[in-house]
């Protein structure tokens, strides 16, 4: 599953572990010590050129992974190389071939001109003038900047100053660029200008992308793979249509009937919600729907039709349900 | 809900807000001891040299100093109280929703403030004066009497405070940037309220000018009903007149920033 | 580093830089970025910078205040006590100018902001210490200098030339003390966010500390500002040198020259404090 490749990856972790200490207040000076893997024994590559999607619910461990990629947090155990260097112990000259950008927080200087974050970046990174000078027209180009470079990054709205982020992240020609929820809070515009771009970029620069997101459609319109991780695991590696498989998930087929009928029969479809003359069906991803169709409309009296693709959200959630119950079951 | 009550719920809101912050109230415990030693050293020196200057002796010096650092906070000497997040409102404009509230805009913050207050009393007030009372000997009073007196001072001092903050806070209706008035504030606040160094040290016309201002309602006033250097009766009289005049000026203020907001359309 | 040297090949030599020259050069690149956008605003510049000055000379007023009703205090006159004061004054006002911005860190750590810093190609000190660098500050050097310059015009002083090069030992010496305790304290809101405060005990109150002769304050006191946090070099023990007073707690003469061995021990362990404060944090990411 994890799918090491003999020539190396461009990110590597082998059962890499965070374990923290947490401290929770459970008295006015009492406090109760408990530790927490945020992320265990995980173990995937990255090759150059991909583009990753990373996602789980909150306090997977998404973004100790990705403080872990950048050298921002030591892991506790494994060994993880990006561009075979080790973020921790060489975090410095990492950071010249990654970039980063937090959705959440941006790492541009609040109360000045966009331009000045970029000038400073221009000779933080000591990236040469001609480079920067072409990077900065790019991004300011294809991010649509222009007009915004005079403004202090706090008058900003949201998607500007992402987009912002974006550019500042991009100067210095990194190699992998990590994205932490890069379209939270941007508005339907904003999040397409940000895609397209990051599409763009991956083509035309082959920079690596990793990027960690609460919104499907990023990884829909982003990423041919797509890891899921959950309590510090890894669940699942692969093709983003391979999840409805893994996660038993189940499609619907909504047919409208002549009259109104009690729930028809037509295995394995089974009828999960009926209203009027209209009724749901479910039936596993897995399956074609065509002889099903072909049955509905043979043996009842058919006004209507048609099928529902899972929607992803819920099949993570279910995915995570039949871990869960594996899991139970191997205790029991 | 009550006038009264919705008054109260919004006090107990200002004292809950900061009593969530635990370590930041320790440390500036801390500060305030290290502070108040520091301070209770150089009032030794300085009456060593003049045995009954400003009237006090010198145990009665010493306790000036812990009452200085008990209430520092509490009367918001530096500001850090309210002020900064009503300038932010006014400034964003998020002010106009106050405006609408079914509450009076100065009366809201005033419960706020209070709020804060009563907790910055309770944990950043006694904890150093206790300290200081261990450290120093220091001349407080055993009358249950004249410590409720003191307390009432404190309350008129925080009004007093309250006031003056309201108006510094309004002015960001025309200032665009409120920064320099509230440091300018500030300065004038530690300068005046006694603060520094008793207002009675204070020499010839300086110290009846810095007596008469509003500012001595904050540190001087309580501390010399605490010390037993004034009349209970004298000192909240001045606070009361001190109070009704800032507040009087706030509403007014207030209510032209309301027209303005409203011609603006803020 | 055997691995490495395939993508080396691609991103070409990785220029190497001492840590100490890094963090410099950054320092220097985000200050420069910082006054520029000040100098955008000169009037405001001005304003806020005197402003400071105004706001930092209330601790000199009270000194006013005091010699308005006595002649000496602790056995020193006003000349004699506003030398200690311009000497304190101006050392702390040159560290609070370089790296008054490190009591932030809490802040920092707190939001997450941190972390952006910790992406950078440069050392988090230097971009801690250089974040916010506030010119306004000049303000309060510039008031603790005019203080010094009135002593020094007033004060009855045999000069020797070694009296006179202890002057700008002190402020430079006195300036990494006070350098040293801001990163140590930073280094503590590793731990305890919410803690700045507790640095401004040892960063105002030392200054307000050593503003007033040490002959004032219990010798525990003294002893602890001498032996523990060693604040008593920054100004006392140099400064009864010049002014030809006694020693404080019977210490021998030569210990008016340490200052600068004082200020580079001081330097080194707060340098460790803050490693392991930033190591812990990059274990934890509190």
């Amino acid at each position: 599953m994890d799918g090491a490749s003999v020539d190396g990856g461009f990110i590597e972790l082998e059962r890499v572990e965070k374990v923290f200490d947490v401290r929770r207040r459970t008295g006015f000076l009492k406090s109760e010590r408990r530790r927490v893997r945020a992320v265990d024994s995980i173990s995937f590559t990255v090759a150059r050129g991909e583009m990753v999607g990373y996602i789980g619910p909150n306090g997977a461990g998404k973004s100790t992974t990705i403080k872990m990629l950048t050298g921002i947090l030591t892991p506790s155990g494994g060994r993880l190389r990006v561009a075979g260097i080790d973020p921790s112990r060489e975090r410095t000259r990492l950071a010249r071939r990654i970039g980063v950008v937090f959705g959440q927080r941006t790492t541009l200087w609040w109360d000045l001109p966009l331009i000045d974050s970029y000038r400073l970046m221009h000779r933080m990174y000591r990236i040469p003038d001609l480079r920067y000078r072409q990077n900065l027209d790019r991004c300011v180009e294809l991010l649509e900047l222009r007009g915004l470079l005079d403004v202090p990054v706090r008058q900003l709205s949201l998607g500007q100053r992402m987009r912002g982020d974006i550019a500042a992240a991009l100067l210095h020609d990194p190699e992998v660029l990590y994205l932490d929820e890069p379209t939270i809070g941007l508005d339907v515009i904003s999040k397409a200008k940000v895609r397209d771009f990051l599409r763009e970029l991956n083509a035309e620069r082959g920079t690596t992308v990793l990027l960690t997101t609460h919104d499907l459609q990023d990884i829909e319109q982003l990423c041919s793979r797509v890891m899921v991780i959950d309590h510090g695991r890894l669940m699942y590696d692969g093709p983003l249509a391979g999840l409805h498989e893994v996660g038993d998930s189940e499609r619907t087929l909504v047919v409208d009937l002549e009259r109104e009928l009690p729930p028809i029969e037509v295995p394995p479809a089974r009828v999960v919600r009926v209203e009027g003359s209209r009724q749901w069906l479910a039936f596993p991803a897995s399956e074609s729907a065509a002889p099903l169709v072909a049955r509905v409309a043979a043996e009842y009296p058919l006004v209507d039709l048609s099928v529902r693709e899972p929607d992803i959200e819920a099949v993570i959630a279910k995915m995570y349900a039949g871990q869960a119950g594996q899991a139970e079951r191997a205790v029991s | 809900m009550g006038t009264g009550r919705l008054y109260a719920a919004v006090a107990a809101g200002g004292f809950r807000r900061y009593a969530t912050y635990r370590t930041a109230t320790a440390a500036g415990v801390f500060t305030n001891t290290v502070f108040g030693v520091i301070l209770a050293y150089t009032y030794l020196a300085l009456w060593h040299e003049r045995p009954h200057l400003g009237g006090y002796d010198q145990a009665q010096a010493l306790t000036y100093v812990w009452i200085g650092q008990a209430l520092l906070v509490v009367v918001s000497v530096m500001g850090g109280g309210f002020e900064d997040e009503l300038m932010e409102r006014i400034r964003t404009g998020d002010i106009a929703i106050d405006l609408y509230r079914p509450a009076d805009l100065q009366l809201w913050w005033l419960a706020g403030d209070l709020g804060r207050a009563l907790f910055q009393l309770l944990a950043r007030g006694v904890i150093p004066m206790a300290a200081g009372a261990l450290l120093f000997p220091l001349a407080l009073p055993t009358r249950p009497g004249t410590w409720l007196a003191f307390l009432v001072a404190v309350v008129l001092g925080t009004v007093v405070s309250f006031a003056i903050r309201f108006l510094i806070a309004l002015t960001a209706f025309w200032l665009m940037d409120g920064a320099g008035v509230a440091q300018v504030s500030w300065i004038t606040a530690t300068f005046c309220s006694g603060m520094l160094l008793p207002l009675n040290v204070f020499p010839g016309v300086l110290g009846e000018i810095v007596r008469a201002l509003p500012w001595a309602s904050l540190i001087q006033a309580p501390a010399d009903i605490l010390l037993g250097a004034a009349d209970p009766l004298t000192v909240y009289a001045r606070q009361l007149l001190w109070a009704a005049a800032l507040l009087t000026a706030g509403r007014l203020l207030q209510s032209a920033a309301t027209r303005r907001v409203v011609v603006v359309g803020g | 580093m055997a691995e490495a040297t395939a993508d080396e090949a691609v991103a070409g030599p990785e220029p190497s830089y001492g840590r100490v020259r890094e963090g410099l050069r950054a320092y220097r690149l985000i200050i420069a970025m910082w006054i520029r956008s000040t100098m955008a605003y000169r009037a405001s510049f001005v304003m806020s910078t005197l402003a400071n000055l105004v706001a930092t000379a209330l601790d000199f007023v009270a000194i006013l205040l005091m010699f308005s009703q006595v002649d000496v205090l602790g056995g020193y006159r006003l000349p004699e006590v506003a030398f200690l004061y311009g000497l304190s004054a101006t050392a702390f006002g040159l560290a609070d100018l370089t790296i008054g911005s490190m009591d932030r860190l809490g802040r920092r750590v707190r939001d997450g902001t941190l972390d952006t810093l910790l992406v950078r190609p440069a050392p988090v000190l230097a971009q801690v210490a250089a974040d916010r660098f506030a010119l306004r500050r000049l303000g309060r050097v510039t008031q603790g200098a005019c203080v010094l310059g009135y002593a020094l015009a007033v004060l009855p002083i045999a000069w020797t030339p070694l009296k006179a090069a202890m002057i700008p030992l002190m402020l430079l010496s006195g300036g990494l003390i006070f350098c040293a305790v801001f990163v140590a304290g930073a280094a503590f809101q590793f731990v305890a966010q919410d803690a700045s405060e507790v640095q401004n005990s040892f960063t105002y109150g030392g200054q307000t500390l050593l503003q007033y002769p040490p002959s004032v304050f219990a010798k525990d006191l003294v002893r602890g500002v001498t032996f523990v946090l060693p604040l008593a070099f920054v100004n006392w023990l140099p400064a009864v040198y010049v002014l030809g007073r006694p020693y404080p707690l019977g210490l021998p003469a030569w210990v008016a020259f340490t200052p600068p061995l004082v200020a580079a021990g001081c330097c080194a362990l707060a340098g460790l404090a803050w490693r392991t404060g930033l190591r812990s944090y990059r274990s934890t990411g509190s």
